[in-house]
């Protein structure tokens, strides 16, 4: 098992070093100079003044070199810089880390366990009214448009009901402390994570429902039958088990994005998290931020990919031992 | 006579609307005792798992009994509660299947499905139900049953896979034991194993057995009395010696006489005839795992040193169980797998070392048909297509090559019709006849048949291996014919391979090769074959 995980560590070490090879050129053959944006922004817009910053920031030395000494920094544990909010990439993304994972793991917690358990509801009820129900709704999450919904979710349970705070992380002004600070990140916090988890849950409870009803078919289950176990018993033990193998692998997925696939909620949420960071550096061509924001997600999703693979060595023996 | 365990009377059971038939079960009465095997026999489709599965409760969604009763210890089963039957079930009735790779919950221990039928119950303490677990796995004869208690379902071999599902069923000393076509997804010596315990077991714990089969051979080897189903109606019922040795209904008489006869008989001499086909040295090996990094890398020698010539107008059968690198012989010769070494002569090239044009020039004269005539012909191709596709693309025009694939659906008896039609819309039998005409579009001089009528009826398999031979004589072929199924071998083959673990450890005429084995491993084969000695004991 150490020696599996050792050797998964080592791939995704490769793995990892590519993508920032791959990111670094991508963004360095996109359009757009920071030392034009900054120098515009200054209001100095000469020749001069651009040289100057280019030669401040690294950006006259050939590309590969540049690339040379940023991977030789990563290697070190250093991200590199951010010129435009003059501080350390590593901390502004540490800085804006926890809210985002707070919103995302939130959003995989509600859709794993709603999403599963309206899927296990829908095949035990296959064909009647609530399973249609279930069904249909679950289409609706999947289908509808991440920002819309979350618009739609502002306009009618805090514009409309005034019933949940619709933007920010937390009360601006008010300073809570302790508990009720914890309570009042709680119900900003609700609206997001919810909107966010819409579309996993749908998948989840599309996937659960197709999967129980196919494993129910099964010759394991006539035997478990034939043994004269209670239908309760079978359906948790010998379908719900079989029938979470695949749902794991998706929840691999979705955990994969738990940093990065949160640009659209947060912008309309207004959440400070890694999200908008990535945008904001996007729109100010802020590369060693963004370089940044791509190696953490993109380790995550390694990380996470892992994660599975040994979540699915406890849950699936075959894969286990064999 | 004692009441019966079982007594089923007058029973009827419906299908869903649009079936090919209205009753799956149609009138059907018997009776079964304490302490005999009755075997329920008939083709697929008869019905004879459907008054099993009623008895149990556990027939599928939409079919469902309408007429007649169950009576179980003087109890109508179908008027009982399903609460009622989830206690019946286990307890006083328990059921073995035909998959006993799928009949096992892969994600659950042994010892821990064994102890779910006490646990089913309300009996026993956890502790003593683990205790319990190792003595039945004892009992039903596990090599090492501690270990075995401790193992998933696909740790073990497909043998023992069954035996701990009859150690389930026998938990709880049930007064009746189902058995689903319980020995035909096993090898021929397992089998025997298998039937061996079920009627020690039996004996011993006085049990009733209801045991449905398709298998004649295993009739003679099991049954005390047989009912032979037919459209959902028994049209045959007696003592096994009744129905075996004088039975009275046609169809009982017709399938009898479509097992294939064990006794081979002295084949041509082959000695002399031109070879169309030399194996030298053919090896594959198989290796698993490993890859990146120092983990351990599992090696199967699949095929090991395999010498076989094949004579023009010859059959030759290769004989063995599952894994023994029968199948891996066959797709290296057709070169659909890379071997790691040897020659293999077609004509007097070497197909394994052929690539490329030479490789696509050589493939026409040697075509191969498979075991599985439903997984073997793309759905969404019409027939005429499945059969021309092969001549078009060595450059045949469009309109001969369907001109010649309905000469070749004619040859193998099909209508010229069946050109337009689509897999689906035929049978088992005919798929594989369909499988037939695509291998001899191409005009091969060697045909290799993978397992080609194992997934047939008997019945069915008579005509296939009839159509099969009469090719053969008709177009001058040589074949080689690839089964687990001694029967069929000993039916058809001029010549026999027997192969073990990738080694062939012996080849002969096919009379010598069933009349003198050499070889242990031949015998051991032999012996097994379900029906042998009553079959012996008819020829006197």
């Amino acid at each position: 098992m150490l020696r599996f995980i050792l050797m998964r560590l080592g791939k995704a070490a490769i793995i990892l070093i590519a993508i920032l090879t791959l990111n670094f050129f991508l963004i360095h053959a996109a359009p757009g100079d920071p030392a034009a944006v900054m120098a515009g922004e200054a209001g100095a817009a000469d020749a001069k003044f651009i040289a100057q910053l280019r030669e401040q920031f690294g950006l006259d030395k050939p590309l590969l070199t540049q690339l040379g000494i940023y991977l030789k920094g990563v290697l070190q544990f250093d991200l590199g810089f951010s010129y435009r909010q003059q501080m350390p990439v590593a901390d502004l993304i540490l800085d804006r880390l926890p809210a985002t994972l707070l919103l995302t793991m939130t959003a995989f917690v509600i859709s794993l366990v709603l999403g599963t358990l309206a899927g296990v509801l829908a095949s035990a009820r296959v064909g009647k009214w609530s399973d249609t129900a279930i069904s249909t709704l679950a289409l609706l999450f999947y289908a509808t448009p991440l920002y819309w919904a979350a618009l739609m979710a502002v306009l009618l349970f805090s514009v409309y009901f005034n019933w949940l705070p619709g933007f920010g992380y937390e009360t601006v002004g008010a300073n809570y402390t302790g508990l009720r600070r914890a309570l009042d990140i709680g119900q900003h916090l609700i609206l997001p994570a919810t909107t966010l988890g819409l579309f996993f849950m749908a998948v989840y409870m599309r996937m659960t429902r197709a999967s129980m009803l196919e494993v129910s078919q099964l010759d394991f289950v006539k035997t478990a039958r034939a043994k004269g176990l209670k239908p309760g018993i079978i359906q948790r033990r010998h379908i719900f088990r079989n029938a979470m193998l695949p749902v794991v692998t998706l929840a691999g997925l979705q955990a994969g994005q738990l940093v990065g696939g949160a640009v659209l909620t947060e912008t309309v949420f207004a959440w400070p998290g890694i999200g908008r960071l990535m945008f904001e550096a996007l729109a100010q061509r802020d590369y060693n931020l963004l370089l940044g924001v791509f190696f953490v997600s993109a380790a995550m999703v390694l990380l996470f990919n892992l994660i599975t693979d040994i979540l699915y060595r406890f849950v699936d023996p075959r894969i286990r031992v064999a | 006579m004692t009441e019966p365990v079982l007594k089923i009377r007058n029973l009827k059971i419906a299908l869903p609307e649009g079936a090919d038939r209205d009753f799956a079960v149609n009138d059907v009465s018997y009776d079964l005792h304490a302490g005999e095997i009755l075997c329920i026999v008939g083709e697929s489709g008869s019905g004879k798992s459907m008054s099993a599965n009623a008895a149990m409760g556990l027939l599928p969604d939409l079919v469902r009994p309408v007429g007649g009763e169950i009576l179980f210890e003087g109890m109508d089963l179908l008027k009982l509660s399903e609460t009622e039957m989830m206690d019946l079930r286990g307890k006083k009735i328990a059921m073995i299947f035909q998959e006993p790779m799928s009949a096992l919950n892969p994600l659950m221990r042994v010892e821990d499905q064994i102890a779910e039928v006490f646990e089913a119950h309300g009996l026993l303490t956890p502790k003593e139900r683990a205790a319990r677990a190792i003595e039945l796995l004892t009992e039903v004869g596990i090599p090492d049953p501690e270990k075995a208690a401790r193992a998933y379902p696909f740790q073990l071999s497909g043998g023992q896979r069954q035996r701990v599902m009859i150690a389930m069923a026998l938990a709880l000393e049930p007064r009746m034991l189902i058995a689903d076509e319980p020995t035909t997804a096993l090898d021929v010596t397992t089998q025997a194993q298998i039937l061996e315990l079920i009627r020690n077991l039996q004996e011993k714990h006085g049990m009733a057995v209801m045991f449905i089969t398709h298998d004649f051979g295993v009739v003679a080897e099991i049954a005390d009395r047989v009912a032979v189903m037919q459209y959902g109606k028994i049209v045959e019922a007696g003592t096994a010696d009744e129905v075996l040795d004088n039975p009275q209904h046609e169809y009982t008489q017709k399938l009898i006489a479509a097992i294939p006869k064990l006794a081979a008989e002295a084949g041509e001499e082959t000695a002399g005839k031109t070879p169309i086909l030399e194996v030298e040295g053919l090896n594959k090996t198989y290796v698993t795992g490993g890859g990146l990094l120092f983990s351990k890398p599992r090696i199967v020698h699949a095929v090991n040193d395999v010498n076989l010539t094949l004579s023009e107008g010859e059959t030759l059968g290769i004989v063995g169980e599952s894994g023994s690198g029968k199948s891996s012989v066959g797709r290296c010769l057709v070169r659909l797998m890379q071997p790691d070494s040897g020659t293999v002569k077609l004509a007097g090239h070497d197909m394994a070392q052929l690539s490329g044009e030479a490789l696509r020039e050589a493939r026409k004269s040697i075509q191969m048909i498979f075991q599985d005539p439903y997984a073997s012909l793309n759905p969404r191709s019409k027939v005429g297509r499945i059969i021309a596709e092969g001549p078009m693309a060595h450059g045949v025009s469009k309109q001969e090559a369907y001109a010649r694939a309905v000469k070749l659906l004619e040859l193998v008896d099909l209508d010229a019709l069946a050109i337009d039609r689509y897999p689906h819309e035929f049978s088992g039998g005919q798929r594989q006849r369909i499988g037939i005409a695509r291998a001899l579009a191409l005009e091969p001089r060697v045909i290799i048949a993978d397992e080609a009528v194992s997934a047939l009826d008997v019945s069915i398999q008579a005509q296939v291996l009839d159509l099969l031979a009469e090719l053969k004589e008709r177009l001058n072929l040589a074949l080689i014919f690839i089964t687990h199924d001694l029967r069929v071998a000993a039916q058809i083959c001029d010549r026999i391979a027997v192969m073990q673990k990738g080694r062939v450890v012996e080849m002969g005429p096919a009379h010598a090769i069933f009349n003198n084995p050499q070889s242990d491993y031949t015998r051991t084969l032999i012996e097994a074959i379900p029906g042998r000695e009553k079959e012996l004991a008819a020829a006197g």
